[in-house]
């Protein structure tokens, strides 16, 4: 009997592909529509609750996000991927229950940020081999959401899409519709504070934070 | 020649690789000179790393019932509007 790896296996075994599974939603099959919930909805709630920082608004965006994007899976254009597209719906939908709660200016994307600005870096210092190792997933998990809920929102946002969802510049400047310098800059400024929070965290022991750039 | 400063602006391209071979070449020559870029660099880099590695938690078994609950019914009352 040939083994499974040196086979081709049939058809039905093989991962659905997102193209085919968006089709067969289209169809009206409720297996697609599931297999698209299963797929995403653990990306689409950890990003609703990190833009939030609220758990129950993360709940109301994710169900509201499936819905408004099945819903209009025929306006869907096939040319970006579906995932994109529903991190989009996502992304507004959670900005717009940020502004509800806070009437606080940093959650405007549109803030003019000083682009121009020189980014400033603080504190350096060698971090341990594999820092990460010494945390339970837990615990870790705890630590890097904490770093980014100490972020402002225009940079949060820009940081989950580009290092957390994996979106490319472009598809981030889309989805927040911002031009590619805006998102390249607020990028830059994300990563250097949540560098510098992990720094005081990871760092070597027994090293001191030294230098200042 | 490259400064710090010039260094920290083109940080984020360079760790994304969309920066010109030539402008690189110059990025890569000031870390070898310069420790606290090449800490800098080091450090954003394994943060970028620790983020893109964590997997997302999964959802609790309430909250997923309720959303596959939600599209079946949009899934049927959208198939009675259809019929």
């Amino acid at each position: 009997m040939p083994s499974q790896e040196s086979e081709p296996g049939p058809e039905s075994v093989q991962p659905a592909t997102e193209a085919s599974l968006v089709e067969r939603a289209r169809q009206g099959d409720p297996t697609a529509f599931n297999e698209l919930v299963n797929r995403y909805e653990r990306k689409i709630y950890r990003m609703a609750r990190n833009i939030t920082q609220n758990d129950e608004d993360a709940e109301d965006i994710l169900q509201d996000s499936f819905l408004k994007a099945f819903t209009h899976l025929d306006s869907f254009q096939g040319q970006s991927k579906f995932y994109t597209w529903l991190v989009r719906i996502a992304v507004n939908e959670s900005l717009m229950r940020l502004r509800k709660r806070k009437s606080d200016r940093t959650v405007s994307l549109d803030e003019n940020i000083e682009t121009d600005e020189e980014p400033i870096v603080r504190e350096i210092a060698v971090w341990d081999d594999n820092p990460e190792l010494r945390y339970s997933q837990g615990e870790l998990r705890g630590i890097l959401d904490q770093a980014i809920a100490g972020l402002k929102p225009i940079f949060r946002t820009v940081f989950l899409l580009r290092d957390v969802e994996e979106l490319s510049t472009e598809e981030t400047a889309e989805a927040l519709g911002l031009t590619v310098a805006a998102v390249k800059s607020r990028l830059l400024r994300a990563r250097l504070q949540l560098r510098e929070k992990l720094t005081r965290i990871f760092r070597r022991k027994g090293d001191q934070i030294f230098g200042y750039v | 020649m490259v400064t710090c400063k010039d260094f920290l602006r083109e940080l984020s391209d360079y760790l994304d690789e969309s920066v010109d071979p030539a402008v690189r070449q110059e990025l890569e020559r000031h870390i070898t000179q310069c420790p606290n870029c090449w800490v800098i660099c080091d450090t954003t880099k394994k943060t970028i790393q620790v983020y893109k590695g964590m997997e997302p938690e999964p959802l609790s078994d309430e909250i997923h019932a309720k959303l596959i609950q939600l599209v079946e019914k949009h899934c049927s009352q959208k198939h009675e509007h259809e019929a």
